[in-house]
């Protein structure tokens, strides 16, 4: 019998399953969720970057209408509740651990930032609580702030903490200086190179959200919010901060609407309404205004960068040194420092063969909001200041740009690759994808096209060959690096009684589409429509671990979980079959839903099998319990590491200065590609935001310490007529060493995409003596570059 | 407490509301109506638009007592009871043109406005242009960009069928 049903496992472009709840406004965000007696929050933040919290008066805003309580830092220190807690320990050359200064949920004594959370007012409505909040009275001592790094770093700036003298979180470095040293010395030039790379701000379009709900029957507490990883707030929350077990916990995040690192952390206002909601003795609800959300959420990127790169006399790299500082901001977020040391500086051998690297890192606080990944995390910064820089050689030597990158690439028979800053490449072939995308962005046609650009227009073309490591990470890796948690995560596959799937999983979808990406590997492998596979996730009360998604870890590592503990479902259901079938075991084959006994026309399905396994009356009972649900915990022996070429057309009107991205095209290898419109999609995603960081974004403090960029009105999120159609295409090499070949897709996009934007930038300047631009390119800047040096010559 | 009488989704509602609450607080915090979203507090990224007789607005940006006598519709009032989705709604499905799903209800009250605002038809730019006050972090636009000229297609009556991604 031949049944004809659309196939749906690896590599079919699945329309995905969560969009009709979406597009039918039937998404369950935060947001959207009410409980029965819910109360609503309201946080009064520092409106100063620095300053004494001299006092506080709450008496006039307690007695206003609706108010049930008002808590204040000091009434959270009375409780001994902890601060929140840094996930990742730095050490500093000399050995010695990071600065490591208290985070207060609520300021304690001293304010650090603009959106320092002082006080929470809780109330019967939301615009009660924020009636009472503008009624509290706190009285500050305004200190000088350290706005920037130069700030902080300036002899007699500002202490914003006691435990980090000069402002230093640590001093790190990594690869072998005397080696530098030496390869410089023999160098036929040293191409010098500074660059800062701008502070951006996440903004997922929902503003993060949390409701606690506290039970005193049981003593359980509830969290919903809005994370990309509700285990590892249970984790961090329960343990660090307010002291709960993990059984009195749970920790719900349902739909989340956009992550892109910003909602890994564990933040301040998860904690208050945790623990006020045991106080209060009734749920409540606190959403951030988009504006807090600018004020609180971890910004990402801001990086001051001096590099050096020594070539030979036949342009082949022979090392590269760098020196960057990293704003931490003013405390340290969840992961902040590992960004700009293990995801950033291991990545500068990027794709070329450098033989000799040596970087060093200097994390900075500031009084500014803390900073932590955002997608990419490090990965970018490293990318740009590669890219930038082969780019700034390449003219400097007189050599062709692609070839100067092809004569330096890591070839393809050299796999697995060891770089000098500890990472091993397990695979990739950077001439395909360089092959591939100069083919299909018709680089050769360039000039032609230049020389038709609309009248007056400044044409340029730009290149970036990248790689990024993801797929985070093997545990014993990132745990002798610092990381305080493991990497692994847990699928359980749930085969129900008719065969049906349930997939329980730690991997965290907002936007990534795992219902449908998921259930396609359950259907690759087990043969189950994906109609017939649920996904679940975002629950510690229905996924027994997990450590969530970011650092497009989910199909890497949570798949290949998945596909651990698939391949338990398959062995335990031979031998169910076998039984059956009155076979041995080893005759016993499976494939997609099939269990057949080899060289007979004897089969059972996976529905007859998962039946026997739930209604035993034939069954092996003395050698197998009943049941067909298996969990798997996969951690991974390495990184992945995708890579590719990405290629940007702009023009440039000189009489406003303002940059259009014309052309953009991307070919990546992301390994195998489950979903292609799924992949396509998120490299779509991560070019938007890569075009963003280029041309448009930046969140900018002035010197007191004001955030200036803190709303949409001020802040230059791209808008769909900002941005090109652009055009994916990927070559795969297999990841490997993880079960799926696997690499991930959610942040190359923005990883690769703006070196080439800032690359074609240049190259259309390239009339106007331009070496370098910062970013944002804004029409500003372009138009002083086009403008400034007519006038002055005129003049 | 004034009181405004409204019909959202063809169901009229009188509701008490207090002289500062905005339709989309109505809408989410009195009716439930939960679709309809709100991504930022200065009418920038259009997560809560809907229509009002016929016209998009944002619903964080017009006071509920502005709204007596109005005929609002949000995303849960797209689809035809049997559940036959609105060909914006089925096209953002079949093109990807959604990720998280957030800003998508209001992008897709804004796309549908601004088709039925072109019946001569869009051009890319055009669409593009007319997505000004919507903001989407999750897609880079291009699939809802492809999504948007493909329902005009529908909806202008130029085919009778959605036309399929191509793969």
């Amino acid at each position: 019998m031949n049944v004809v049903v659309p196939f749906e496992g690896i590599g079919a472009s699945v329309r995905r399953k969560e969009d009709l709840r979406f597009l039918s406004g039937r998404g369950q965000y935060t947001d959207d969720i009410n409980r029965p007696g819910q109360t609503h929050a309201v946080i009064l933040r520092s409106p100063h970057a620095h300053a004494e919290i001299k006092g506080i008066d709450i008496a006039a805003a307690k007695a206003m209408p609706g108010v049930l309580a008002i808590f204040t830092g000091a009434d959270m220190a009375a409780e001994n509740i902890g601060g929140l807690p840094c996930g990742w320990q730095i050490h500093s050359k000399d050995g010695s651990p990071m600065a490591e200064p208290p985070h207060p949920v609520l300021a304690v004594g001293k304010v650090r930032h603009v959106g320092d959370p002082v006080a929470v007012v809780i109330a019967e409505t939301k615009q009660q609580a924020r009636d009472a909040a503008e009624a509290i009275a706190v009285e500050y001592a305004v200190l000088p702030a350290a706005a920037t790094m130069e700030q902080a770093l300036a002899p007699g700036a500002p202490q914003i903490h006691e435990g980090a003298p000069g402002n230093l979180c640590y001093d790190w470095h990594i690869g072998d200086r005397a080696a530098q040293e030496a390869a410089f010395a023999r160098a036929h030039k040293v191409i010098t190179f500074e660059t800062t790379n701008n502070r951006l701000v996440p903004n997922a379009m929902e503003p993060r959200s949390a409701i606690g709900e506290y039970d005193s029957t049981s003593g359980d507490y509830t969290l919903f919010t809005t994370s990309q990883n509700p285990h590892v707030i249970r984790l961090l929350m329960g343990a660090f901060v307010l002291h709960i077990p993990e059984a009195r916990l749970r920790v719900v995040a349902p739909d989340v609407g956009g992550g892109f690192g910003s909602k890994i952390y564990h933040y301040a206002e998860e904690a208050i309404v945790t623990w006020a909601a045991g106080k209060v003795k009734r749920p409540i609800k606190w959403t951030a205004d988009r504006t807090e959300s600018f004020m609180s959420d971890a910004h990402g990127r801001d990086h001051i960068t001096k590099a050096e790169l020594a070539v030979d006399a036949q342009g082949k790299i022979l090392g590269l040194k760098v020196h960057t500082h990293a704003n931490m901001g003013a405390y340290l977020s969840t992961f902040a420092p590992c960004v700009p040391t293990y995801l950033y500086a291991t990545l500068l051998a990027g794709v070329y063969t450098t033989p000799v690297i040596y970087a060093e890192v200097k994390a900075v606080f500031t009084n500014t909001v803390p900073v932590d990944a955002y997608r990419g995390a490090g990965r970018p910064e490293a990318t740009y200041l590669l890219e930038r820089l082969m780019d700034v050689a390449a003219k400097e030597l007189g050599l062709d740009r692609v070839e100067f990158r092809r004569k330096n690439f890591i070839p393809p028979d050299a796999f697995p690759y060891q770089t000098p800053v500890a990472l091993q490449y397990d695979s990739g072939n950077y001439h395909a994808t360089l092959d591939a995308c100069l083919e299909a962005a018709d680089w050769k046609g360039f000039e032609a096209r230049r020389a038709a650009a609309a009248k007056g227009k400044l044409r340029g073309i730009g290149i970036s060959t990248y790689l990024e490591a993801c797929g985070i990470a093997p545990s014993a890796v990132v745990g002798s690096l610092g990381a305080r948690a493991g990497l692994y995560e847990v699928g359980t596959i749930r085969v129900h009684p008719t065969g049906s799937v349930t997939v329980l999983t730690g991997a965290h979808s907002h936007g990534q589409g795992h219902e449908t990406t998921f259930a396609q590997l359950v259907a690759d492998r087990l043969g189950v429509p994906v109609a017939q596979v649920d996904v679940v996730h975002g629950d510690t009360a229905k996924v027994p671990f997990g450590m969530g998604t970011y650092g497009s870890r989910s199909l890497a590592v949570g798949g290949s979980a998945m596909v651990k503990a698939m391949d338990k479902i398959i062995a335990k259901g031979k031998r169910i079959a076998a039984h059956l079938m009155e076979a041995s075991v080893e005759d016993v084959e499976f494939d997609r839903g099939i269990f057949r006994v080899a060289g007979t026309d004897k089969s059972k399905t996976l529905a007859d099998i998962s039946l026997a396994a739930y209604v035993p009356h034939n069954y092996p009972i003395e050698e197998l319990e009943p049941g067909l649900e298996e969990t798997a915990f996969y951690d991974p022996k390495n990184f992945t590491y995708p890579g590719g070429c990405h290629v940007a057309e702009v023009e440039i009107d000189p009489e406003t200065g303002k940059v259009e991205v014309v052309n953009f095209t991307a070919v990546d290898d992301v390994g195998r590609v489950i979903n292609p419109m799924i992949v396509e999609g998120q490299v779509q995603g991560g070019v938007a935001q890569g075009i963003g960081q280029a041309l448009l974004e930046n969140a900018i403090y002035d010197q007191q310490g004001q955030l200036l960029s803190g709303s949409l009105m001020d802040y230059s999120m791209p808008r769909a007529d900002d941005l090109p159609p652009v055009g994916v295409a990927t070559h795969t090499t297999l990841c490997t060493h993880n079960p799926l070949g696997v690499k991930g897709c959610g942040e190359v996009g923005a990883i690769g995409s703006p070196p080439a934007v800032m690359n074609a930038v240049v190259d259309a300047l390239r009339d106007y003596g331009v070496r370098h631009i910062e970013m944002p390119a804004t029409p500003a800047k372009i138009w002083n570059i086009i403008h400034g040096g007519r006038r002055m010559a005129a003049e | 407490m004034p009181q405004v009488t409204l019909t959202v989704n063809g169901t009229k509602h009188t509701v008490e509301v207090e002289a500062r609450t905005l339709l989309v607080e109505l809408l989410r915090e009195k009716l439930r109506l939960t679709g309809t979203h709100v991504g930022c507090d200065t009418s920038q990224c259009g997560a809560c638009v809907v229509h009002m007789g016929g016209d998009s607005i944002k619903s964080c940006t017009i006071l509920a007592v502005q709204c007596e006598g109005a005929e609002v519709t949000t995303i849960e009032g797209l689809a035809k009871p049997d559940g036959t989705l609105h060909p914006m709604q089925e096209a953002f499905r079949e093109y990807h043109a959604l990720q998280c799903g957030f800003c998508t209800p209001g992008m897709v009250m804004s796309a549908i406005d601004l088709v039925n605002k072109h019946p001569q038809g869009l051009t890319e730019q055009e669409i593009r242009e007319g997505l000004e006050g919507n903001i989407c972090r999750c897609t880079g636009y291009h699939n809802i960009v492809k999504a948007i000229a493909a329902a005009a297609d529908v909806m202008h009556g130029k085919r009778s069928e959605l036309a399929r991604a191509a793969e």
